[in-house]
């Protein structure tokens, strides 16, 4: 009688799984390939570089256009609304659409979608002494990177950017990521935003709501 | 839990049927998993194989349409291992579901379809002729003008005969279509309550909370309102949908619920969507061309502005949105909105219901944040021992009823909360399978 285990048996049997590639398919390939939900990723192009050039002018535009962003976070953080909504053309609009795929704003469903007197709107709101859900007042902090010049025109820059904005209401910490695509029109020395898209990366993660004034 | 004829009075209930966790679980067992649910539209399964996954109490489930193009409602679980079929909240699985976690195929009707190695449960128990090795089945589905429900119960009434003259939400919304139908827009916004479900339930045919927990932002649309025109400009018809929540008690007063059998019931009010514009007058004439003028005048005319469906569905058929609740715990409710496309009509009078969509049900909601934030603190005030009640005295008493309808007689009455517990305690006190 052998002193050998089944279990010891079976540990020593030769077993070679892949001894014909054509024999015997594996488990996930005898599934037909009809099942998967999951479409191939469609040929997107990679994001473009900078569309400027390493001289002089070209890096003083960019930080032009840096520090612009950069205030106008800041005056998000400071809950300066009017001076907010000074910095959009008088026909400009902040757009949030529900996924990054959407390409216009009239005819398909948004989470923000605000001409200036929407926006004054939203100001007179969250102002307002009994806008409940706005007491306990709330707290942000924007970063904005990666800034992008995408294309520049004699009256126009379009630039996209990074943002993460951390958000504290109550005891609740709350952050919110994703991209920003401005269109600024060139007024004098300065800008203005003829449109500031939001694509937010968690606009769809289901929140209380996801915000009640502008990322 | 304290006995159900001490949870809920006439005029009043106990703190607890917020907040306890037995009685959520009874609501459950009751209510969800027995009665009608509201799974999705027709319109969101176009292909076969498309599906989408929705939650039926605490089942988690999926609708799916099949190679016969029927809808079914299967359970997502594997027979097998019970591991999850489908991990996305929507798509299409071809023309099978696959296990992840062994490769066990199922038809689109959640019958087994193959085991890898099969001759390994030669001998067994489980085998491709055991309908233990399908995918288990809601008990019964069915569906109204487009909307499907399933019930896990196979006794119980028929769908129309659950919905009872609630069944009003989709005549309404669909019978503002020249073509009879809507269609969905493929877009959910999922909101989450800190609240139990009870509070948005009563809270969608409350008239008076309006023009106090809304006022910042009716007070706001109206100032810029009147700015445009004063300046000579016409404001959009939108801004109208902010300001009128900013209008008096006495307006909100006037209007009238209708309180239903089994909870369902109407917030009444004409919403005034007939502006004097060419877009509209088209709209109309396809709406005579299709009806004749004297039904589709009855149809435009209908003075509803919320129909509830007990104990999930709020549907604001004269714009075409629904809001449905899935809830996860006594203090946390999901809500999922969609707004629905009226068929035959023009990108002017959709756009209505798209801005209507954007200002009041999306996730930056000037409207329902204010809302939601009530809830939090209600449940919040309703957890502590700082009284044992919740109050629905207002007009107690002073409703008529009709056949089994109980007609407010004035708006404000909370009649609509008195009315929703009544049918509450009948599913409650029917013992569980």
């Amino acid at each position: 009688m052998s002193t050998t285990s089944k279990l010891e048996q079976r540990l020593l049997e030769d077993v070679v799984i892949f001894e014909n590639k054509e024999a015997q398919k594996t488990g996930a390939q005898s599934i037909a390939p009809d099942h998967s939900p999951r479409q191939a990723l469609k040929g997107k192009p990679l994001p473009a570089r900078s569309a400027l050039t390493e001289t002089q002018t070209a890096a003083s535009l960019q930080q032009h256009v840096e520090q612009f962003l950069f205030h106008q976070s800041e005056l998000l953080d400071e809950k300066q609304w009017a001076a907010y909504i000074e910095l959009f053309t008088t026909d400009g609009v902040y757009w949030m659409p529900v996924t990054p795929d959407q390409t216009e704003w009239l005819d398909s469903p948004s989470i923000f979608a605000e001409d200036r007197q929407m926006m004054e709107i939203r100001m007179g709101r969250v102002t307002h002494p009994n806008a409940w859900s706005q007491a306990p007042q709330w707290g942000t902090s924007h970063l904005v990177g990666n800034v992008v010049i995408e294309s520049v025109s004699d009256t126009e820059v379009s630039v996209r950017s990074r943002f993460q904005m951390m958000e504290l209401r109550r005891d609740t910490t709350r952050h919110f990521a994703g991209t920003y695509r401005h269109t600024l029109r060139r007024v004098g020395d300065d800008f203005k935003i003829v449109l500031q898209r939001v694509d937010l990366l968690n606009g769809q993660a289901p929140f209380d709501y996801v915000l009640q004034i502008w990322v | 839990m304290l006995p159900l004829e001490r949870l809920v009075e006439s005029d009043r209930v106990h703190r607890t049927v917020y907040t306890d966790q037995a009685i959520f679980d009874r609501e459950m067992a009751n209510i969800w998993e027995k009665t009608w649910v509201y799974c999705g539209h027709e319109s969101q399964l176009k292909k076969t194989g498309d599906y989408a996954t929705v939650q039926i109490g605490r089942q988690p489930m999926i609708m799916v349409r099949g190679t016969d193009s029927r809808i079914r409602v299967l359970y997502n679980r594997c027979p097998h291992r019970g591991v999850q079929l489908c991990g996305s909240r929507q798509g299409n699985t071809g023309s099978t579901f696959v296990c992840s976690y062994h490769a066990w195929t199922f038809h689109l009707d959640g019958r087994v379809k193959g085991i890898p190695l099969s001759h390994g449960y030669d001998g067994t128990r489980m085998g491709p002729d055991n309908p233990d090795c399908s995918m288990k089945a809601a008990a019964r589905v069915d569906s109204y003008r487009g909307f499907v429900f399933a019930s896990l119960s196979a006794e119980g009434p028929s769908l129309l005969e659950f919905l009872g003259d609630a069944k009003i939400a989709f005549d309404d919304m669909c019978d503002r279509s020249p073509a009879g139908e809507v269609e969905i827009v493929p877009v959910c916004h999922r909101v989450m309550q800190h609240s139990n479900w009870k509070f948005f339930m009563e809270n969608q045919l409350d008239a008076l909370h309006p023009s106090v927990t809304h006022q910042s932002t009716g007070i706001a649309a109206g100032r810029v309102e009147r700015k445009l025109q004063a300046e000579g400009r016409k404001p959009p018809l939108y801004y109208h949908y902010l300001s009128t929540f900013a209008s008096s008690f006495d307006q909100w007063d006037s209007v009238q619920t209708v309180n239903f059998p089994r909870g369902h019931g109407i917030l009444k009010g004409y919403m005034g969507l007939r502006p004097d514009d060419p877009d509209t007058k088209e709209y109309v004439a396809a709406m005579y061309s299709a009806y004749g003028e004297q039904r589709a005048e009855e149809f435009l005319g209908r003075s509803i502005h919320h129909v509830l469906v007990y104990p999930y569905l709020s549907v604001q058929s004269p714009l075409q949105q629904l809001r449905v609740l899935r809830p996860i715990a006594p203090n946390e409710t999901l809500s999922e909105i969609w707004h629905f496309r009226l068929k035959g009509v023009s990108q002017a009078i959709y756009r209505r219901a798209l801005w209507y969509f954007n200002l009041v049900n999306s996730p930056a909601t000037m409207i329902n944040a204010d809302d939601l934030e009530n809830w939090t603190k209600g449940q919040w005030g309703l957890e502590s021992d700082g009284g044992e009640w919740v109050s629905f005295h207002r007009n107690h008493g002073g409703d008529t009823r009709e056949n089994g309808i109980t007609y407010s007689n004035n708006g404000t009455s909370e009649a609509v909360m008195r009315s929703q517990f009544e049918a509450w305690r009948e599913y409650m006190s029917e013992t569980a399978p």
